[in-house]
């Protein structure tokens, strides 16, 4: 049965800006370090502190915030959301309302029924609140080293069709800032975080049906998962009749179903009001002016990019651009061995294997500059591709040369007819069976012959070479 | 402007204020006679006057990124009244996000 009704959905994403100190106070922003050790009178929110607003957020956010196509307001005003919690500790969140930084941006995401342009309807900067740790008996425990954390609120507008376009947007939005080194991307850390809106309505109505808000989703999968569960929830109350009461709602990994936080009646009232301790956010020309020329193209774009000018594969070029580190490690080798394919097989074959990434690092067993000389070796026919790979596993996590390795190993391709015949010869007389098949017409089997020679040769043969005397023997005969 | 008994209770509520029956009358009172005052100033021609969010026309200056030291995990607990395990310990809740 088709589906009935027509989802749809809208993302809030925060994400916290990579500086080394707060928002708006000097305490480091570093993540995993003793409870309450990175904090201060301002992001105690002690009486008498004043904030004094982080240059570099400001600088990260508009980047995203240009990056994601926005109108940019030179002109921004920073307002105080109220609402009491114990990991807010002033009683109100310094966000920006009425004035955001940008709006009206957008992000191209990949969905089932090819690229579909989402609209971004704001970014505004604000900061983070505590963090909390329950299970401590009658009592949970109030960590405030992430308050005053610098974070972009992404605003999507209601254009995400499916659960999996609202995880596609999210992975594209999370490859966007990764790359832009405005976030970590570590979502296991807390570093992007979603929350969701959810209506259905039946297809063909213009008018949205009403919503309701998953918080705190903070993995692609359950991004899915509680849309999924969300919209099933939804289509049960309006098939039996019912109507959908709008509300937050709280997703439970555990259970995979989602559970009512509180509804609108008590929604909260934040009584915005423009934060008196801050003066408008004026955005300096010059600052502009450097984040717009130094824009790079993002993933996608560069995507299309290795496709269209450097004949890689659609899959091999996603898989590159997929962190920044990967791009520049491609671009080193390239830089001195220029056949990009045959760079990008490399890294993707032999490469990534012994590569991890953390957050916006990567570290890799090899170096750009020694698979560029392995490829180097490969190309000019020095040694094979097997050999290759038995270089490469000499010189992991070494500084070690692959010059040194072929020399030292006395390494090298046999590529003398005169001896690589009697080895051809050899394993034609052992295979009979592929000899016949072959002559009757089954090509396909050279390649089982070639590989019998290259094993023989202990992988030292010229496979090129190795072909056409196989092919010559067989013809011969 | 009239301001009803639930107007009151809504906005003590949100200001986590308890509220004695007396005191709520008597807020009706004072809150309904400052917004008549407030009122005044709509008397005023405003036409072609930006509103103003801050007297200070200045842009808010911007600080380096660097890491200064604060204060030490001792001295922020200093005044907490449960201060537990490096944390300040309030009575269990559950996480709304």
């Amino acid at each position: 049965m088709p589906p009935r009704y027509e989802v749809v959905i809208g993302l809030e994403v925060h994400a916290q800006l990579l500086t080394e100190s707060k928002l708006f106070c000097s305490c480091s922003t570093r993540f995993g370090q003793q409870p309450n050790s990175n904090v201060c009178p301002v992001c105690l929110g002690l009486p008498g502190s004043l904030p004094v607003l982080n240059g570099q957020a400001v600088r990260l956010a508009l980047r995203a915030a240009l990056a994601l196509g926005c109108t940019i307001h030179e002109t921004s005003i920073f307002a105080r959301k109220n609402y009491f919690y114990p990991d807010l500790p002033k009683g109100y969140q310094i966000s920006q309302y009425e004035e955001p930084l940008a709006t009206d941006g957008w992000l191209d995401i990949e969905s089932e029924s090819g690229t579909k342009r989402i609209r971004i309807h704001r970014i505004h900067m604000e900061e983070d609140a505590g963090k909390n740790v329950h299970g401590m008996g009658g009592d949970s425990l109030v960590d405030l080293n992430r308050a005053g954390t610098p974070l972009v609120e992404i605003v999507s507008e209601p254009d995400l069709r499916s659960s999996s376009d609202a995880a596609a947007y999210m992975r594209a939005l999370r490859d966007v800032l990764l790359f832009l080194r405005a976030n970590d991307g570590n979502l296991e850390e807390g570093s992007l975080r979603c929350d969701a809106n959810v209506s259905i309505r039946p297809f063909g109505q213009a008018e949205l049906g009403t919503r309701c808000e998953l918080k705190n989703l903070n993995s692609f999968k359950f991004v899915q998962k509680a849309i999924d569960s969300e919209v099933a929830r939804q289509t049960a109350i309006v098939d039996a009749g019912g109507r959908i009461i709008q509300q937050t709602r709280s997703f439970d990994p555990d259970t995979g179903t989602t559970h009512t936080l509180r509804s609108k009646e008590e929604a909260h009232d934040y009584r915005y009001f423009p934060e008196p301790d801050l003066p408008p956010l004026i955005l300096p020309e010059s600052l502009v002016t450097e984040e717009r020329n130094h824009l790079l193209p993002l993933p996608a774009a560069l995507r299309q990019s290795y496709v269209d000018s450097y004949g890689l594969s659609t899959q091999a070029a996603a898989t590159l651009t997929q962190h920044p580190e990967f791009i520049a490690y491609f671009e080193a080798v390239r830089s001195s061995f220029d056949q990009p394919t045959k760079v990008a097989n490399y890294i993707l074959t032999e490469v990534m294997r012994g590569a991890s990434v953390h957050g916006l690092s990567a570290s890799f067993n090899v170096t750009p500059s020694q698979v560029a000389e392995i490829l180097e070796l490969v190309d000019s026919g020095v040694i094979s591709g097997k050999q290759a790979k038995e270089v490469h596993l000499a010189i992991e996590n070494s500084a070690r040369m692959p010059r040194e390795v072929v020399q030292e190993r006395n390494m090298k391709v046999v590529s003398d007819a005169g001896s690589l015949e009697p080895l051809c010869s050899d394993v034609l007389a052992k295979s009979s069976a592929q000899v016949q098949q072959y002559r009757s017409g089954k090509k396909g089997v050279l390649g089982y012959l070639v590989g019998q020679v290259m094993k023989s040769s202990a992988g030292s043969a010229d496979p090129k070479l190795v072909n056409e005397i196989l092919v010559r023997l067989l013809e011969q005969n | 402007m009239p301001i009803t008994r639930e107007n009151i209770l809504h906005i003590a509520k949100l200001a986590q204020l308890r509220l004695e029956p007396d005191e709520v009358a008597a807020l009706q009172g004072d809150l309904a006679s400052i917004l008549e005052h407030i009122e005044k100033l709509s008397e005023l021609n405003t036409d072609g006057i930006q509103p103003t969010a801050h007297l200070v026309v200045d842009a808010a200056p911007m600080r380096t990124d660097a890491v200064m030291p604060g204060l030490s995990n001792e001295s922020a607990l200093a005044e907490a009244p449960r201060p537990r395990e490096g944390g300040f310990a309030v009575p269990a809740f559950v996480d709304e996000g």
